[in-house]
């Protein structure tokens, strides 16, 4: 068995390569214990070759999570070859990552992306005397044109089998010296002969894990630290950063002479564009009529259309008329039909109906993403979201939010910093989304006579759960730490690589069909059951009247729980729950428990139930409160962490509680409804919530 | 002291010094920004943080903050 390792920087064109690499035979898992993604995959017409795409890193030093996988994986797997895929139009900053790969004693094969890319530009690399100085092969590919693929594979091949190794970097005289030193110091501490360089650089660069390995004894590091000092204090800099300097030194002394870059000369395609898309005016108007088109075509037009479709002839008409039809013929009992139908076509279908909007707007964003315009979003928007505890890039998840929460919290993992990931997981699904706008249109209609103010307020209400949100969570305990660098390569645009474009929309539809077929099909299967059987005189029997059933009886049992929150009854609090298969549910529910179809002012039992106050009261707190099941499996998903998906969905319960019970018990106060000891646990909560607003960030280290 | 985050778009600045520590200042001394390298301010974004940069041949943001720790010279144009 030969086994590659494909390493490179991100936006090098590896994931690309991957996948030509392995065809469809490809498998994604996770690394163990964290939330980086792990491919692996046998090589495309070789027998018992396998490739593993590491995270996309710029550097071997163990600061990053990315890092720390890729690290661990070259030091405890068998690699029997790397290949180093090269961005070349950006090789100086690539060729840094080769110069650490160079040293772990491992045969190398480069492959030189985009190379067509450079001579369009006008530039020249000598590819012949760079393979030759690093003592390499060097493969030029083009990952977009599935070019030099093959070569690459044979060059692989050829060099597990005869081991050879790059030439390793050679640095100034004064480091070479005192590398030599401390190699012969590790080499007594270490067997395997051909990496005592790497593990003296290690060394050197004061690596905790390597150091923790080799467990140096106290002369030994006297030594060493005695030889550090001395060039510390004569260079005027730390160790880290001498090892940093000489490898990028390593790298110009040859890209000096073998990189001839005529592109210099004048502004790239990429500037040109960046002159307009990110300008000091236009940069914000024109990334607003951006987001306007995607969701007139996305939620509006297009995704509507075949939701409509879908919801209305394809759900309703086909499968609900055809099996009523069926069954009818085959007399079938009621309370079968009644599940298949109403059950889990229905329950299924609501939620499946949404998968034509997702498709479109998972497609368009994914479009941006690959054309490189999300990274100019970040940096246009990272100013507004820092404040919030999030990064410029939590803006991406948001805006999926508005359509649909699961490829919302997917999104989040384009954020490096684990912290402002998780803000913003936690924080995403506030935005309400499409399942949750016949919510606020029901108690628009019913309760405010079609206000022109309940919608936007919706969406006010949200960005605001959002912002205060970040701030009060910014300064928990869990979250606290060093904020995280926000250092952001901006790249250069391309056309979109139609391919790679389907591919991630057809995956996110996937995931969420996947979801509703499993968990909602269980979970409507259950509610239907509930709602349509209950106890009669001591039995169980299928109710005429849902109040005597099952499902009326646990919602009055749960009711008190809404009380302070002035909807404390049993159709309400069942209407919350059901809300958590999809939000859309809630709307159904109290149809059905209402009898809106009975015609006689639809409406009318609703409204006699919920003063404006109750019924606003609801709609903030399901506004805010836990998403949806789909949502909940998506942050358990991303989280990795059942500890912190029970944080983040308690978070957002609690918050809609306190916020809902404020505004009811505020409000009642302010209408003249006297001074309960529910007013004065309102007002504390209110203080409470100001003081976790405005506290200091905890000290960190 | 000069440093990074007071040179004016369109100027070109050399790397002398990168102060800080940890992460951060390993990241950026990763992403190519070493003593003696030569970085052009391309612009600030339109709220004014971050700040667009090119060096060794592609485009870097970063942060005011962080460019505030890396000091440089002025390069005559």
């Amino acid at each position: 068995m030969v086994k590659i390792a494909l390493v490179g920087n991100p936006n090098s064109g590896k994931t690309t390569l991957f996948n030509l690499l392995t065809g469809s035979s490809q498998t994604v898992g996770n690394w163990p214990g964290v939330t980086v993604e792990k491919k692996s995959g046998k090589v495309k017409n070789h027998e018992d070759v396998y490739v593993d795409d590491l995270p996309g890193i710029y550097s071997l030093s163990p600061y990053t999570l990315e890092e720390v996988v890729a690290r661990d994986y070259l030091a405890s797997e068998k690699v029997d070859v790397i290949i180093n895929i090269i961005d070349a139009t950006n090789l100086e900053r690539n060729l840094y990552l080769s110069t650490q790969i160079f040293e772990l004693g491992i045969p190398v094969v480069m492959a030189f992306n985009m190379i067509d890319v450079v001579r369009k530009n006008g530039d020249i690399i000598n590819l012949e005397k760079l393979s030759e100085s690093f003592g390499v092969d060097i493969i030029e590919i083009s990952a977009l044109h599935a070019e030099g693929i093959d070569n690459v594979v044979e060059r692989a091949l050829l060099r597990a089998q005869d081991g050879r190794l790059p030439k390793e970097p050679r640095y100034s005289g004064e480091m070479e010296h005192i590398i030599a030193h401390v190699e012969d110091i590790v080499a007594s501490y270490n067997d395997s002969e051909n990496i005592n360089r790497y593990l003296a650089i290690k060394v050197l660069e004061n690596d905790a894990l390597v150091l923790k390995k080799l467990n140096l004894d106290k002369r030994d590091l006297d030594r060493i630290s005695r030889m550090v000092d001395r060039e510390q204090s004569r260079l005027d800099e730390d160790m880290q950063s001498i090892i940093t300097n000489e490898r990028y030194n390593y790298v110009t002394k040859y890209t000096s002479k073998y990189l001839i870059r005529m592109s210099d000369t004048r502004e790239s395609l990429s500037v040109r564009i960046d002159n307009v898309v990110t300008h000091k005016y236009l940069a914000i108007p024109i990334f607003i009529a951006i987001i306007f088109s995607i969701y007139f075509i996305a939620i509006s037009t297009i995704g509507a259309w075949a939701t409509d479709f879908t919801n209305d002839v394809i759900v309703a008409k086909w499968i609900q008329g055809g099996l009523t039809a069926l069954f009818g013929a085959w007399n079938v009992s009621a309370w079968i039909q009644g599940l298949v139908i109403d059950g889990i076509v229905g329950g299924v279908g609501s939620v499946i109906g949404f998968v034509p909007q997702i498709l479109v707007l998972s497609f368009l964003m994914a479009v941006l993403e690959d054309i490189g315009y999300m990274a100019r979003i970040a940096f246009i928007m990272d100013r507004v979201f820092r404040r919030f505890g999030l990064s410029g890039k939590s803006i991406i998840p948001l805006l999926i939010s508005t359509g649909c929460g699961v490829p919302g919290i997917l999104a989040t993992r384009t954020i490096e910093s684990q912290r402002e990931r998780r803000i913003t997981i936690i924080t995403t699904t506030f935005i309400p989304c499409s399942a949750k706008i016949p919510i606020i249109a029901l108690i628009g209609t019913a309760v405010f006579n079609g206000a022109w103010w309940i919608a936007p307020t919706g969406y006010f209400v949200g960005i605001m759960a959002v912002a205060v949100s970040g701030i009060i969570l910014k300064k928990m305990r869990p979250f606290a730490g060093s904020p995280a660098p926000f250092v952001m390569e901006m790249p250069t645009y391309h056309l979109p690589l139609m391919e790679n474009v389907i591919k991630i929309t057809l995956q996110r539809g996937l995931e969420f069909v996947k979801k509703a077929v499993t968990v909602i099909l269980l979970a409507s299967v259950v509610l239907w059951f509930l709602q349509a059987f209950g106890f009669q005189n001591g039995q169980l029997a299928m109710v005429t009247q849902n109040s005597e059933s099952l499902l009326a009886d646990i919602g009055n049992l749960a009711a008190p729980l809404f009380e302070p929150l002035g909807f404390g009854k049993w159709q309400a609090t069942i209407a919350t729950f059901t809300g958590l298969i999809a939000k859309e549910n809630l709307v159904s529910t109290i149809g059905v428990v209402y009898d809106f179809g009975n015609g006689a002012g639809a409406f009318g039992e609703f409204t006699k139930d919920y003063s404006s106050l109750q019924a606003f009261s609801f709609l903030l707190f399901n506004l805010l409160c836990a998403p949806c099941f789909a949502s909940i499996g998506a942050i358990y998903q991303e989280m990795k962490s059942l500890r912190w998906t029970v944080f983040a969905v308690s978070y957002m319960t609690i918050f809609a509680y306190v916020i809902a019970m404020v505004f009811y018990q505020l409000g009642t106060l302010i209408a003249g409804g006297g001074f309960t000891y529910l007013t004065a646990i309102a007002i504390f909560l209110v203080a409470l919530l100001g003081y976790l607003f405005f506290k200091k960030a905890p000290r960190t280290v | 002291m000069k440093t990074l985050d007071q040179i004016a778009v369109g100027n070109i600045a050399i790397v002398k010094k990168i102060h800080g520590e940890g992460a951060t200042r390993r990241r950026i001394m990763d992403m190519g920004i070493t003593k003696g390298v030569e970085i052009k301010v391309r612009k600030f974004a339109p709220l004014g943080d971050p700040i667009q940069l090119s060096l060794r041949g592609y485009e870097l943001t970063i942060r005011k903050d962080d460019a505030r720790k890396i000091e440089v010279e002025q390069e005559k144009r």
